[in-house]
């Protein structure tokens, strides 16, 4: 956790210090507001890690000396063949496509999107297509 | 939900959710649709990593297409061969391909998607629907993108930039430039998508003892591009809808007619576009930083310095957006150009340290090295020329003309199609089971070096004689026509090595050779599984000691740990030598 820390506070503390030069320098708002935008994307998630890193021993992963019996128990839940990202994507790129061909597309996108949602949070408790 | 125990090492349990488990016969668990209902459902992200490939090499070959037709254009001066606004849409279709849809998507959904959990020792990526979903978008968004071509208005015209006022309803109007507004806001989703996967699966799906500073370089790669994925992609999405409002609901954001301001475009453009340069270079430095130590037989020559190289380029490139604005006067010169000149500090250890991994080795000279040779000439070529570009004075002299496409070129054709190609033959028996045919790929390479310098190099020279960028045609009296019949013959050549790459591929296909698990005696986790890997992945892995687990299961008289990790020297019992 704590290379992991690292890397997020770095990115945040440098975009930071970039930010302020720039900003003083230049007084441009736009370029500004991105870099400000920026370093928040490296602070925010620097200090969950931060926050964890305090509050737990080092994972196996982070020890040098951990042997593979260290890991031992689930590694994580992992889906097995699913049709419905397929049916998500086609759902967003006709809904997205409704913006140049018509409202029209959006009714069946939607519904895509929708039948998705329903059946992924249902998948995993009754079975799914496949 | 079925756990299937221990499918690795020891004792680590990996939890496959069997979908529909509690409809179907027991039988049925086990097995994997075939065919085109497999490539539909799949979650595995060595599926997903090969259909990405795949796609996007078709998407290249088609890209590489156009190319010939501009270039064809371009043979003589005063040619017809296709109008004006064929060749707009020819180019811009061309650079947007390549970028949106073929480089990027080619390393970080190809590459990384399919090697990245191999190298950390994960069974699959950390959310694999999610991985899935990517695809789709990306398939969906680079189909609307050709799909400009069959519409009434032709595709879209306005160069890859698409710069405000130019990309305006009232200048570009049609379906054409809407549909490319559209296919680059799916694929730039498709890619966040898989940016949050990638660094998820970094830091939470590593195996044991496998802590930050063991991982193998093209992972610390991938990873920086991911976090430069997240910070990028996001501003172009935004930009692209503000740009969607402007053409069609009469915001005036980018027009100053209603008081907006067009330059704003460009600088949200360039603040995705020019980390998008470096999401595109960075994952091929990752794959050069793995094939230079195996074929050399040599550890990586300062791991550090690499890592942190690359960290140093993603941040300085994150601040040099307006360097590609220069002209417009608007800009801070001093902080973009001195940004800029500081981003050849990181890129040039990165050259020192390829070089340093060359040095002293027993270089092995196979195709994947020769790639990875050919990339770092061209690159610093063209890193050199982008040094220049960087100082305002020379920029403003060159900007527009053919010495900026002859260094763009050299940076991006050499990290993606050398260090791709590279790439790609190097994990090919890991992908395939199957071995390419050598001779056929050193033939491949040579025709494409040969063929991409005889086609830039000379654009150098057209842009200094003053060529602008982006005209269909030119005037005997210009005197350009000698270096650009020039360039058009080694444009063909560079597509004849494509012809001869099918070539290898079709015969490896009818005729194939099969792959050993570690056909290059390498470093990294993905050879120590089989070839190809097995559903989740791994039956076992080695212990992990140093940043190369495999070399030390397969040498332990030579095993890294024992020089630079004293203290662990008992662990070393446990490796095994299998193979």
């Amino acid at each position: 956790m704590k290379s992991e820390r690292g890397i997020y506070l770095l990115i945040g503390a440098f975009f930071f210090l970039i930010m302020v030069i720039y900003f003083l320098w230049s007084g441009e708002a736009g370029g500004s507001i991105m870099l400000f935008a920026a370093a928040g994307l490296g602070i925010m998630p620097g200090l969950y890690f931060a926050w964890w890193a305090h509050r737990m021993p080092p994972r196996p992963e982070d020890r040098a000396d951990a042997t593979l019996s260290d890991g031992s128990g689930p590694v994580g839940t992992f889906p097995a063949n699913t049709i419905w990202p397929f049916v998500l994507g086609m759902g967003a790129a006709l809904t997205a496509l409704s913006l140049v061909f018509g409202v029209w597309l959006a009714v069946v996108g939607l519904a895509f999107i929708i039948s998705t949602a329903l059946n992924v949070s249902l998948e995993s408790r009754r079975g799914g297509m496949v | 939900m079925v756990s299937h125990p221990a499918t690795k090492g020891d004792s680590m349990t990996i939890i496959a959710e069997e979908i529909g488990s509690h409809h179907h016969e027991e039988a049925h668990h086990e097995e994997q649709p075939k065919g085109i209902l497999l490539w539909l459902t799949s979650t595995d992200h060595k599926i997903i990593g090969k259909s990405y490939m795949y796609t996007s090499l078709v998407f290249f070959i088609i890209a590489g297409a156009l190319a010939m037709l501009i270039r064809t254009q371009l043979f003589a001066p005063n040619n017809h061969f296709v109008s004006p606004q064929t060749y707009n849409e020819l180019f811009t279709i061309h650079g947007s391909m390549m970028l949106y849809l073929f480089a990027g998507p080619f390393a970080f959904g190809g590459f990384a998607n399919y090697i990245l959990p191999l190298q950390i020792g994960a069974p699959d990526m950390a959310f694999p629907r999610l991985n899935a979903l990517s695809y789709w978008l990306y398939l969906t968004g680079g189909i609307s993108m050709l799909l400009g071509f069959l519409t009434a208005s032709g595709a879209a015209a306005f160069g890859w930039v698409a710069y405000a006022p130019l990309s305006s309803a009232t200048n570009s109007p049609g379906a054409g430039p809407d549909l490319w507004i559209v296919s680059i806001a799916l694929v730039g989703f498709s890619g966040i998508f898989t940016a949050v996967n990638l660094v998820t699966t970094t830091f939470y799906l590593r195996a044991p003892g496998m802590t930050m500073f063991r991982l193998p370089i093209f992972v610390w790669n991938m990873l920086v591009t991911g976090i430069l994925i997240l910070i990028a992609f996001p501003v172009l999405t935004a930009a692209l809808i503000m740009l969607w409002a402007d053409r069609h609901l009469g915001t005036h954001i980018y027009s100053v007619a209603g008081g907006g301001v067009p330059v704003l475009w460009q600088n949200l453009f360039w603040f995705f576009g020019h980390p998008e340069v470096y999401i595109l270079a960075l994952p091929f430095f990752g794959i050069v930083s793995e094939i230079m130590p195996v074929f050399s037989r040599k550890p990586v020559f300062g791991y550090k310095g690499l890592v942190f190289a690359t960290m140093a380029i993603a941040g300085l490139s994150t601040g040099v957006w307006a360097h590609h604005m220069f002209t417009t006067g608007t800009v801070l010169l001093p902080f973009f150009s001195a940004l800029s000149l500081l981003i050849a500090v990181p890129t040039g250890i990165k050259i020192f340290t390829w070089i340093g991994t060359m040095w002293r080795g027993q270089v092995d000279y196979s195709a994947p090295m020769l790639f990875c040779i050919g990339f770092i000439i061209v690159f610093t070529m063209g890193g050199i020329t982008g040094v220049l570009l960087a100082s305002p004075p020379i920029d403003f002299a060159t900007h527009d003309t053919y010495f900026v496409v002859a260094h763009f070129h050299q940076v991006l054709f050499g990290t993606t199609v050398f260090a791709g190609f590279g790439g790609f033959f190097y994990w090919y028996p890991k992908l395939t089971g199957r071995m390419y045919r050598e001779k056929l790929a050193k033939l491949q390479f040579w025709l494409t070096f040969v063929g991409f310098n005889v086609t830039f190099l000379p654009q150098y020279l057209l842009g200094l004689k003053g060529m602008p960028r982006r005209i269909a045609e030119y005037l005997p009296a210009d005197h350009f026509t000698t270096l650009n019949q020039i360039s058009s013959v080694g444009a063909y050549l560079t597509g004849f090595a494509f012809v001869v790459w099918m070539i290898n591929l079709w015969i490896s296909w009818r005729k194939p050779i099969a792959a050993p698990k570690n056909p290059w005696d390498g470093h990294t986790l993905e050879w120590a599984t089989d070839s190809p890997p097995s559903h989740h992945n791994f039956d076992r892995l080695p212990p992990i000691r140093s940043q190369r687990p495999v070399w030390d299961m397969n040498h332990p008289e030579y095993a890294d740990h024992r020089v630079s990790h004293g203290g662990v020297l008992a662990e070393s019992t446990e490796t095994s030598n299998e193979e």
